[in-house]
């Protein structure tokens, strides 16, 4: 079965920016989230093998989305990568400390995100 | 990615970004009026910010330094201010407009060519400037505050919350239980509601009680007490606890110690939520999103081939009747059958890509805020707007059009209607001008109204004018609406200096031309002293219409059937002549004439009976009669541009293809009777 790879960000460009470098490496199941609440409803319905998040999102922040995550024992191991645009540094620290797995700066090309996913896929 | 899927990428993104810029505008405008008063919602201050980022995120990737670059500068700034590390205030709204339009134009211009490119350096030293000559006043109060709470504040949250609490309010934190079916709208209900009585500063969601809840923790910043806030969202499952505030002395540091325990065991054990797949419901989840964004250009491609296929069923309707004629009865009867059927699904499908392509045109009234703000604040004037009606939907391709002579025409009531404020105070008139700009569909046609509250048009300045510039002769007699019609007259200005902002070399006549080139008609009504109203009609679409095909002549010509309100047969004997035009009575009202074969110089051969047919044909409140010698009938076509060697031949606005390979030239009936009704008691295009 291929693997679930959920992505939650709220930028139509950018999302389809990464499902397609995503779907360039071979046959994922890739599920869509615009924004915090999308992705929570998917979490419980879905075995996500990875998640990526972006930071800056309305209502429920992409910190917020890591913690959920993070402290449901479900999704305990699942691994998780933050993509965000360069910025706060104190953002990206907490990020990791909630238990982000990697944190994927904005623009990266490619080869950046592949590499990362396979990291934590194969 | 390869060249398509980059292609499109790029598309997406100058689609994107346009939707990001036009939104910062809108946010920047509210902003400013709120700094104004020195009180703005930090909302709205997050949103620009974000807004800012995202541009500043998806430029990167596509290799766009320029706006990267300045989208970056623009979030430095926002990011102070949102961080309260610099006071908003009106030269930082400036530095931010500026910025905006440097942007906007970068945008545009990538629209037309990737490489186009502006030098961005002056703006965002501007904006470095305004951010280094601020002092970072910020202090920190978080101390004490749990951990656990701060751990997963983004800084901008972070910075709410002392702003919380420097202000003195309350920090509660509310936990809600919610149906995972429904917790975004009862979510939603939840902030709203607490949003009435202060800050929500963070959401954060945990595991629920049980597979199908989700709990969610408020951070909530508030004057209330937490008793207050009980009894207001009183509801089952959800709890309010005082994290700072009032009652403070009475909560002791191990109180406080509890909550952050809470905090991090807010999930509960395992078995909880189990991730539960089920085949139809993953599937129900692939399509979130609910829309996708498709180029006009293949919309208009398909609206084409629609055309042909109504053009085709044509063609096989009238086989259908020379089969009927030729004798074999039952198939003719059969395939007219079908054809009907055919008739009825291609009408569905018409109008299905038909409102596809309609928007709201909300969208460009919120562009013209722009306009109005940046043209009143160049004059010194204090204007405000007045929107109505923007959910009225316009053909996106007529949207397009006509930002243009909008904004023209806003520039123009601002320049010229709106006076300055020692102007208006003296003339008992509020200081601040409105510009009103009111959409509303009347049948086929969208009406734009723009209304300003100014000086209004003096016929007589008008008139001296047009002698001075020899448009006019100097003893020539003007009614009130020859006055306005000089106004779209090419070469004319009533100002001595043509103004930079709605002079800039071109006129109101390449807003007459336009509207023309989109079948509309545009009238002025004007009053002295009270102000200014252009109203704009417009069809709706442009692509398919219905038209009554007619004979004038021997020629063979189409008249779109929306402008058609009936026809008439008439003895020649009913026609009078009023001041050397034709007229005749309709329903106790003079109806003029208009005979094309003069209008075109046709001498094909008259028909020599003693009745006519009349088309009566009419945009707005205006009437005209057509003579017209046969009426053919009822036909759908598809107006094609004569293309710019012919656009010059008035009355005609295109041709179509009959589908049958016969082609016949459509009249433009606002250009017709504009042109027979010169002087009457309009102004037509």
């Amino acid at each position: 079965m291929s693997k679930k790879i959920l992505i939650a960000e709220d930028s139509t460009t950018m999302r389809y920016l990464i499902v397609s470098t995503i779907s360039a490496m071979g046959d994922f199941d890739i599920l869509e989230a615009a924004n915090g609440f999308e992705a929570l409803r998917i979490l419980p319905r879905e075995k996500v093998d990875l998640v990526l998040t972006d930071i800056n999102m309305p209502d429920i922040n992409g910190l917020e989305l890591v913690s959920f995550v993070r402290n449901n024992p479900h999704y305990k191991t699942t691994p998780l990568i933050i993509i965000s645009t360069e910025g706060s540094e104190r953002d990206r620290e907490k990020g990791l400390s909630l238990g982000a797995d990697a944190y994927l700066v904005k623009p990266f090309s490619p080869e950046e995100l592949q590499g990362l996913i396979r990291r934590f896929l194969e | 990615m390869d060249d398509t899927s980059s292609s499109r990428a790029i598309k997406d993104f100058l689609a994107e970004a346009e939707e990001i810029i036009e939104k910062l505008n809108l946010d920047l405008v509210t902003l400013g009026d709120s700094a104004e008063s020195g009180d703005y919602d930090p909302e709205q201050l997050n949103s620009i910010f974000r807004e800012a980022h995202s541009l500043k995120g998806l430029s990167g990737m596509f290799g766009f330094n320029d706006i990267c670059d300045l989208a970056h500068h623009m979030e430095n700034l926002l990011d102070s201010l949102r961080l309260g590390k610099v006071s908003l205030d009106a030269q930082v709204v400036e530095v931010l407009f500026a910025s905006l339009d440097s942007l906007t134009r970068l945008v545009n211009g990538k629209g037309d060519d990737e490489a186009f490119t502006l030098d961005v350096a002056p703006i965002m030293a501007q904006l470095e400037a305004v951010l280094s000559g601020k002092p970072d006043t910020e202090t920190s109060l978080l101390a004490g505050i749990d951990p656990a709470i701060l751990t997963v504040l983004t800084e901008y949250e972070e910075h709410r919350l002392s702003e919380n609490l420097k202000k003195g309010r309350n920090l509660l934190r509310v936990k809600a239980n919610f149906n995972l079916s429904s917790f975004d709208q009862d979510l939603a209900e939840l902030s709203d509601l607490l949003k009435g009585q202060g800050e929500v500063i963070s959401t954060l969601p945990c595991a629920g009680d049980s597979i199908e809840h989700l709990t969610f923790q408020l951070i909530f910043g508030t004057a209330s007490s937490p008793e207050e806030i009980t009894a207001l969202v009183d509801a089952e499952g959800t709890t309010v606890e005082l994290l700072r505030g009032e009652q403070e002395s009475a909560v002791s540091p191990d109180d406080l110690q509890k909550g952050a325990v809470a905090l991090e065991t807010a999930s509960p054990p395992a078995a909880t939520v189990a991730p539960a797949v089920e085949a139809e419901e993953s599937s129900s989840l692939r399509s979130i999103s609910r829309t996708v964004r498709v180029d006009i250009d293949k919309l208009d491609t398909l609206m084409n081939i629609v055309g042909e296929l109504v053009l085709s069923k044509g063609a096989i309707f009238s086989l259908a009747d020379q089969i009927k004629a030729s004798g074999v009865l039952e198939l003719g009867t059969e395939l007219q059958k079908a054809t009907r059927l055919l008739e009825r699904r291609l009408d569905e499908l018409q109008k299905g890509v038909m409102e596809v392509r309609m928007v709201p045109v909300a969208q460009l009234f919120e562009k013209m805020i722009r306009i109005v703000r940046r043209v009143a604040g160049e004059h010194g004037k204090k204007v405000g707007i007045d929107l109505r009606g923007g959910e009225t939907e316009l053909d996106k391709l007529i949207v397009e059009d006509l930002s243009d002579p909008l904004m023209h025409i806003i520039r123009n009531a601002i320049d010229h209607g709106i006076e300055t404020v020692e102007e208006r105070i003296a003339a008992g008139k509020p200081e601040k001008g409105t510009i009103c700009l009111w959409a509303s569909q009347k049948g086929n046609h969208v009406v734009i109204e723009v209304r300003d509250d100014g000086r209004g048009i003096d016929p007589e300045k008008v008139r001296r004018k047009a002698v001075e510039k020899g448009l006019i002769a100097a003893d020539a007699e003007l009614t009130r609406e020859g006055v306005y019609d000089l106004l779209f007259t090419p070469g004319f200005s009533t100002r001595d200096e043509v103004s930079d902002l709605s002079g800039r070399g071109v006129g109101m006549d390449v807003v007459h031309n336009n509207i023309a080139a989109l079948s509309g008609m545009i009238e002025m009504e004007s009053e002295v002293g009270q102000g200014t109203t252009l109203s704009i009609t417009l069809p709706i679409t442009l692509a398919i219409i219905k038209a009554l095909v007619v004979r004038i002549s021997g020629k063979t010509y189409a008249i779109p059937i929306n402008a058609v309100l009936e026809t008439l047969m008439i003895e020649h004997s009913a026609i009078r002549t009023i001041e050397r035009r034709e007229v005749i009575e309709l329903r106790q009202s003079t109806l003029p004439l208009l005979r094309l074969s003069e209008v075109f110089d046709l001498e094909g051969p008259q028909v020599a009976t003693d009745r006519s047919f009349i088309v009566v044909i009419g945009m707005a409140e205006k009437r005209m009669g057509v003579v017209v010698d046969e009426l053919v009938g009822q036909q759908d076509v598809v107006i094609k541009s004569l293309g710019g060697a012919l656009s010059f031949v008035r009355g005609i606005a295109g041709a179509a293809d009959l589908g049958n390979q016969k082609t016949i030239l459509v009249l433009d009936v606002g250009g017709l009777m504009s042109e027979a009704l010169r002087g009457d008691n309009a102004l037509y295009v």
